[in-house]
Formats: structure tokens, C-alpha cells, sequence
């Protein structure tokens, strides 16, 4: 088992980390670059919910935040860039 | 440790929210909505986590273990899949008021009636 | 009123909104000291009750399967309000989707992506249906196992077949799958209301082992009527949004 002062910085480095995540995904400006910061961010979530033992959960976020909703916002940039032309 | 994963989630509500203030993009907009309910996930886990629990999963572990908190997981589950929802029902308000009113741009777009 | 004022005005209301957060978050027992009745009480008695291993899902489909009920409808009414929001308007015309268009300015599908995608889209669904049937055993369930089996769609239209893609998943069956997966879930625990039990309630047989893939009675059986759903909703939202690339401007 895992000591708990091991759990503890785990999490913590995965909470910095997720914090950086997010404030880089609200910095980016280009569209297609900002849908890839947020699949790399769904990333950094989903570890975040695994080390805070919730696997369910973790399964659920990689599935619709880091799959569908990135391939859902691709869809709706190619037809708004589509008509920009 | 015991109120570092609050601080994070605050930290993400006030990032999405300073997001939505300054675009300039109906899109940018929708990913920092994303962005900000995400904060809600992290702290309904940061809400049941229980020290040195295990995930609730009783298939290989006996059914007396110290285990995480179920229900705020199962709330979490819940919340991820309406985000979907939301946000692709936002994406479609989005596409349809471009090809109206040809413009994506939040200030641009207030001056329009109707 | 200017960006920078608006600025300014955010920060004040940031700087109270982040106090009146850190005041509530001080109120809380603390990280990893949660003393909550709920979640022990169900701890102890889920396996016993439900004969499902996986507590998460038995509280998704059994002690609070109503909240599923209404997370099942509001994926239901996106996936009917996309087709009503993205309707077409009256000045654009439908254009007939062509595969390998001689018009195109983006270069085909490499025959490396084509060839990936397609072996990928067996062994997609059937970790899809895998996941979804999973439920009362261990971490998975209806909606992870219904968007994967989604994604499993998606990638024949990746491939580049999206003439493929429309006509193996066409709107009216995609939207009949999608009703019978709610209107399953209803069903179910409407039969419950019929046996004179409250809503929902766990009637069918509990299976001896826990965690078996026939355990846990009604659990089971309402993960695969969510897992064909939330399939059928992400196909119907994703071929709504694909849709629209074909409509031209007159």
C-alpha cells in the first residue's frame, strides 16, 4: 500500500498541476489550439479523480472530456471556420 | 493539506470566470464555462475523500474496508455527463447565431435584436 | 463601458467572490475527515442489499436512480433540441454528401488513419458493450460503456466513410434506440409501480454471488438501457453537427 505522505504529495503535485491546466486552457486564444488544451486537461482531471480514488468517475471524464466534447467542439469550429470564408 | 484542494477549486472558478469576461469568442466563451464547471468535480471529491480510504469497490477487498465517500462519486458521475449535454447544446445556439447574424464576437453580437 | 473597466470590475467581484469562498471552504470539516452518516451507512449495507460490488453504480441505479431518470432526459433533450436548434434556415440548401469530392482543397485520408480507424471500431464496441454490462462488479457502467460505443461510430466516419457512417447509423434509428433506452428506464420502474412496489425498486432476483454478471437484479438490466441511450444521444449529436457541414449557402 501506498504510505499516506506519498498519497499526500501525489495529490497535491496533481492539484498544482490541474490548476496550471486550467489556466492555460483559458489563455489560449486560437480556437483549435484551446479544444487541444482542454482533451489535455480532461487528461490532468481524470488523474487527478484516480488518485483521489474515485475510478468511476475518472472513466467517466476521460470518456466525454478528453473524447466527445473535444470531437464535439471540432465539429462546431469546422462549420462556424467554414463560413468565416 | 486540509484546504488545498478547496483553494485549487477556487483558483479554477475565478480562472473560468475571467476567461468568459474577456473573450472575444463565442467559443472561448464555451470552453471556460467547460472550464469552470470542472471545479465543481474536484471539489465534490475533495468533499468525501476519507484519509487512507480506498476506492468503493468491494470485488477483491472484504466489505469492512475504510473506503471514500460513494455517494458524492456518484453525484460527480452525474454532473460530467450533463456537462456534455450542456455544452453541446450551447454549441448548437453557437453555430446557428454565426450563420444569423455572421459573427461570433460577444460585443458585436449584444447589438443585435431579436 | 471599456474591456479595462470591465476588468476592473471583475477583480472587485473575484476578490468577494473569493472571499465568501474561502469563508465557506474554512467551514468545512477539512480534506480527507469526512464524517458523513450517508456515505458509511451505505457503505456498509450496499453489498448486502443489492448483491452489486459496485457501490458507486448501485447508488447510481438503485438508492438514487431517480437523479439517472432525470440525467437520462436532460442527455434526451439535448440530443432533440440539437436537431431543432440546428435546423436549416430558409436561405441554405442541402448538398448531397459525396465521398472523395473532386473539389476538395484538404488532401484525402491517408490509407494509414483509414486502416487504423477501421480495426479499431470491433474492438471499440466491444469494449463499449463490455463496460456497460460491467456495472455491478466494478469501476464502469452505462455511461462510460455508452460513449465509448458512440466513439465506436465516430471512427468509421474518421476513416474518412461518411456515407458508411450516415447509413449505419440513420436518424430515425438512432432516435427510436435513443427513446427505447429513456423509455426503458421508465419502464422499469413503472413495472415496479405495477407490482405494487415504490418506483424503481429492485424487484428482479439478486443473484447468490455478489458481483456476478447476473447479480444485483435491476442494476444490470437498467445499465444496458442507459448504456443504448447515451450511445444513441453522442451518435445523434455528433451526426447533427456533421450535418451541417453539408449545408450550403444559396
Amino acid at each position: 500500500m501506498i504510505s499516506a505522505g506519498l498519497m499526500n504529495t501525489l495529490q497535491v503535485t496533481v492539484l498544482v498541476l490541474v490548476a496550471a491546466g486550467a489556466t492555460v486552457v483559458v489563455r489560449t486564444r486560437s480556437r483549435i489550439r484551446q479544444v487541444l488544451a482542454l482533451s489535455v486537461y480532461g487528461m490532468l482531471l481524470a488523474i487527478l479523480f484516480l488518485v483521489f480514488q474515485a475510478p468511476d468517475v475518472t472513466l467517466s471524464e476521460l470518456t466525454v472530456g478528453a473524447i466527445a466534447l473535444p470531437i464535439i467542439l471540432l465539429l462546431a469550429i469546422a462549420k462556424v471556420r467554414k463560413r468565416e470564408q | 493539506m486540509g484546504i488545498v484542494p478547496f483553494l485549487v477549486v477556487a483558483w479554477i472558478i475565478v480562472a473560468g470566470l475571467y476567461g468568459i469576461v474577456t473573450s472575444r469568442d463565442l467559443i472561448h466563451t464555451i470552453v471556460c464555462l467547460i472550464v469552470v464547471q470542472s471545479s465543481t468535480y474536484v471539489l465534490l471529491l475533495g468533499v468525501g475523500y476519507v484519509t487512507g480510504g480506498a476506492a468503493p469497490y468491494f470485488w477483491d477487498i472484504p466489505v469492512g474496508t475504510r473506503a471514500v465517500d460513494p455517494v458524492v462519486q456518484a453525484l460527480a458521475l452525474t454532473d460530467v455527463v450533463v456537462e456534455a449535454a450542456v455544452t453541446a447544446l450551447l454549441l448548437a445556439f453557437a453555430v446557428q447565431a454565426q450563420k444569423r447574424f455572421g459573427t461570433l464576437d460577444p460585443s458585436q453580437l449584444a447589438e443585435f435584436k431579436g | 463601458m471599456t474591456a479595462r473597466q470591465r476588468l476592473w470590475f471583475f477583480a472587485i467581484a473575484a476578490a468577494g467572490l473569493v472571499a465568501c469562498l474561502l469563508w465557506a471552504f474554512t467551514g468545512l470539516p477539512g480534506f480527507g475527515n469526512y464524517p458523513g452518516p450517508y456515505g458509511q451507512e451505505i457503505l456498509r449495507q450496499a453489498v448486502a442489499q443489492t448483491h452489486a460490488t459496485g457501490v458507486v453504480s448501485a447508488i447510481n441505479f438503485e438508492y438514487r436512480g431517480f437523479d439517472t431518470v432525470g440525467e437520462e432526459f436532460i442527455l434526451f433533450t439535448a440530443a432533440a433540441g440539437m436537431s431543432v436548434v440546428l435546423r436549416r434556415l430558409r436561405k441554405e440548401r442541402q448538398t448531397e454528401p459525396v465521398d472523395e469530392a473532386k473539389t476538395r482543397t484538404i488532401p484525402a485520408t491517408s490509407s494509414a488513419v483509414r486502416i487504423a480507424a477501421l480495426l479499431l471500431v470491433g474492438p471499440t464496441a466491444v469494449l463499449g458493450w463490455w463496460l456497460a454490462s460491467h456495472a455491478q462488479t466494478s469501476p464502469s457502467g452505462g455511461f462510460q460503456g455508452g460513449v465509448i460505443l458512440a466513439s465506436a461510430f465516430i471512427l468509421i466516419y474518421l476513416a474518412g466513410e461518411f456515407l458508411t457512417f450516415r447509413r449505419l447509423s440513420p436518424v430515425a434509428l438512432l432516435d427510436a434506440v435513443e427513446a427505447a433506452g429513456a423509455g426503458g428506464f421508465v419502464a422499469i420502474g413503472l413495472a415496479a409501480i405495477a407490482m405494487n412496489l415504490p418506483f424503481l425498486d429492485n424487484y428482479l432476483p439478486l443473484g447468490q454471488y455478489p458481483g456476478a454478471i447476473s447479480s444485483s437484479g435491476t442494476i444490470a438490466l437498467i445499465s444496458f438501457f442507459v448504456g443504448i441511450e447515451v450511445a444513441a444521444a453522442f451518435t445523434a449529436i455528433i451526426g447533427e453537427l456533421l450535418e451541417q457541414t453539408l449545408l450550403r449557402s444559396a
